[in-house]
């Protein structure tokens, strides 16, 4: 097991394209990192980078206490599961896992005992004389990460191993990731787009966006305090309402739609700003407090409910919890607690959190 | 798949029947030819039965040879044919997956360049280049040898164009994990690239026994001697224009015997073939 730490980690593609830009970032040892992004943020760039399959422009990257921006992938001590799995399509599960070991002259018997621990583990021992293409997408998988483990690396990387699996198979899935994890111990790095993975699976977030990260926390601080207008946008579904504000005096927002109070405790803010809103934090009030709202259109999730409608000019979403009923453009009140409302420099997006 | 009725039924049968005896009428033709004496086969009046004289007429066409301008027994004939068929298909298949392996695998200076030169010689066959050749063949003294028949038609644009286009289509990934299992390029050449390029070989080594096969101009240029002939050459020669005249049985029996050998390679790795043009197993 080891540390992961990048420290001023920048990619530039030969086109002069900077895919990565100056990022920093230590993985702590045994910890369940998850570089979470848009398609085309740098994460899968930077996982490749520390896997030693994409050279690094500048920077350090260090695994443990070597060194390995010079060193080659096979001697980086990692494993890697791939998105499409990468099975060896013409060799039998036994000896897609085996593979890496022969080639290193671990001795037969060692190899024999590895693979059939990691089978056993990932219950896959009954299709280990079978070729890949006889397995479906769910054991592919586990082979891929069977063929990680017999490796007993210092670091497991992950690049989307889920997204080619169906939804349901994703979830199971998912969970056992999160176990092998928990069993093993290992320094995980595991790069995805879908943030119901990063959420779950991660001890720590990485958010990043245009080759910088946005923000580096554990799953609940990055919804709770997300640290950018980015973030704030990215993490959540339905996505946090973002409008345009004015802090007048203190504590208090104009909006397009209205005045909100905010936690002047929290936040210190004058002048343009963005303002944000979870969906979930606005609530069916009482009375005639808060703000006139009529819903659009209602879609029904079940649980809640999710109202679509303006808040002054903006496009707002409301979730609430779906009980009694809600009538499509008849105009109700809700409010607003100030505690959820999040302030953002308008001009660098960075919240104004105290 | 469209469903079939009534005539509609019958219609295939017939044209594929028709198509199979417009192929097949010559070859049982020159099949019966080979079964009559001589004179029955020149006066054309053959009959459409086979003759009695089988086994005489082959014997005689493996193993002691015609009368005419040469001598040497087809038996001789079809080895050296089989020889150099197979160093063509054999050397063109081993030279073109490996320059094929390091256009797509390897970054170097040049490389499309090297690529397109390559490619370029799909419009230089022998044909076109017939007199150097035939000089840098000569001047290396590769007249009447199995090394001067087959070298110069080796070189191929055509198996490395297909190899490429097959390796671009096996996955990044797949380099990748080897990279990380500790493979180097000529590990993951053998115990990947290889493996998967199986059918492609086969496939692709059909097409080139037969091409090596039926090679005619350049073996004909190349060898002198009558014990360095190939059978598509030796048929040419059996065939008298002076005076003399042409055991017909004779020349019908060697086309006989020169369908055999493609025809095996054909029917035997038929199953490889279509695999390896049509699907990919990756």
């Amino acid at each position: 097991m080891a540390t992961v730490e990048l420290t001023n980690i920048k990619k530039i593609y030969a086109g002069g394209v900077e895919a990565v830009r100056d990022v920093s970032l230590t993985v702590p040892n045994g910890s369940f990192t998850v570089l979470l992004g848009p398609s085309g943020c740098g994460k899968s760039t930077l996982l490749r980078m520390i896997a030693g399959l994409e050279t690094i422009t500048s920077g350090v990257c260090k695994i443990g206490d070597r060194v390995v921006n010079e060193i080659e992938p096979a001697d980086r001590d990692i494993a890697m599961v791939f998105q499409n799995y990468a099975l060896y399509p013409h060799m039998t599960v036994y000896d897609n896992m085996a593979y890496g070991l022969r080639n290193r002259g671990t001795p037969k018997p060692e190899i024999d005992k590895r693979v059939r621990e990691a089978a056993k583990l990932l219950a896959i021992e009954e299709y280990l004389t079978r070729k890949p293409r006889a397995l479906s997408g769910g054991q592919r998988q586990r082979v891929a990460m069977g063929r990680a483990i017999v490796r007993e690396p210092q670091v497991f990387l992950f690049d989307e191993p889920l997204s080619n699996l169906d939804a349901k198979l994703r979830v199971t899935m998912r969970l056992e990731i999160k176990r092998l994890h928990n069993r093993l111990n290992a320094t995980s790095i595991f790069v995805t787009h879908d943030q119901v993975e990063a959420m779950t699976l991660a001890d720590q977030v990485v958010v990043m966006n245009a080759g910088n990260i946005e923000q580096i926390g554990a799953p609940g601080e990055v919804y709770k305090h997300p640290a950018t207008r980015f973030v704030a946008s990215f993490i959540g579904s339905p996505a946090m309402n973002l409008m345009p504000g004015k802090v007048s005096d203190s504590g208090v927002v104009e909006t397009p739609g209205g005045k909100l109070p905010f936690d002047a405790k929290r936040f210190s803010a004058s002048g343009e700003v963005d303002v944000g809103v979870r969906p979930e934090d606005i609530h069916v009030s009482s009375g005639s407090n808060g703000f006139s709202f009529t819903p659009e259109l209602v879609e029904e999730l079940g649980a809640t409910r999710l109202l679509h409608g303006n808040f002054g000019a903006t496009p707002i979403i409301v979730a609430i919890p779906a009980s009694g009923t809600t009538h499509e453009n008849r105009e109700m009140r809700l409010s607003i607690d100030p505690a959820a409302v999040h302030l953002f420099d308008r001009n660098s997006g960075r919240s104004l959190a105290r | 798949m469209v469903e079939h009725r009534g005539l509609s039924r019958v219609i295939p049968y017939f044209v594929l029947t028709l198509g199979v005896a417009i192929i097949a009428f010559p070859v049982y033709l020159c099949f019966v030819g080979s079964t009559h004496p001589q004179h029955i086969v020149s006066n054309g009046q053959m009959p459409l039965t086979p003759g009695p004289l089988f086994f005489e007429t082959y014997y005689k066409t493996l193993f002691i040879g015609s009368s005419g301008s040469t001598r040497e027994p087809v038996s001789t004939m079809l080895i050296n044919s089989f020889i150099m068929a197979s160093i063509i298909a054999v050397g063109k298949i081993a030279i073109s997956i490996i320059s094929a392996f390091s256009v797509v695998y390897f970054k170097f200076p040049f490389r499309m360049a090297a690529f397109w030169l390559i490619f370029i010689t799909l419009m230089l066959p022998v044909e076109v280049r017939i007199y150097p050749t035939y000089k840098i063949a000569a001047d290396l003294n590769l007249l009447d040898s199995y090394a001067g028949l087959t070298i110069p038609l080796i070189a191929s644009a055509t198996a490395t164009l297909f190899f490429r286009q097959f390796f671009l289509t096996i996955p990044d990934e797949l380099v990748e994990a080897s990279k990380l299992d500790g493979a180097g390029p000529l590990r993951f050449f053998w115990d990947t690239v290889l493996p998967l390029s199986r059918t492609n070989i086969a496939a692709l080594f059909v097409i080139l026994f037969i091409y090596g096969w039926n090679q005619y101009l350049w073996p004909i240029l190349i060898t002198t001697r009558d014990d360095m002939q190939t059978i598509v050459i030796g048929i040419k020669k059996m065939i008298v224009t002076a005076d003399a005249l042409t055991e017909w049985n004779v020349v019908l029996a060697t086309a006989m015997l020169a369908m055999l050998p493609p025809v095996t390679v054909v029917v035997l790795m038929q199953r490889w073939f279509v695999k390896g043009l049509v699907e990919t197993e990756k």
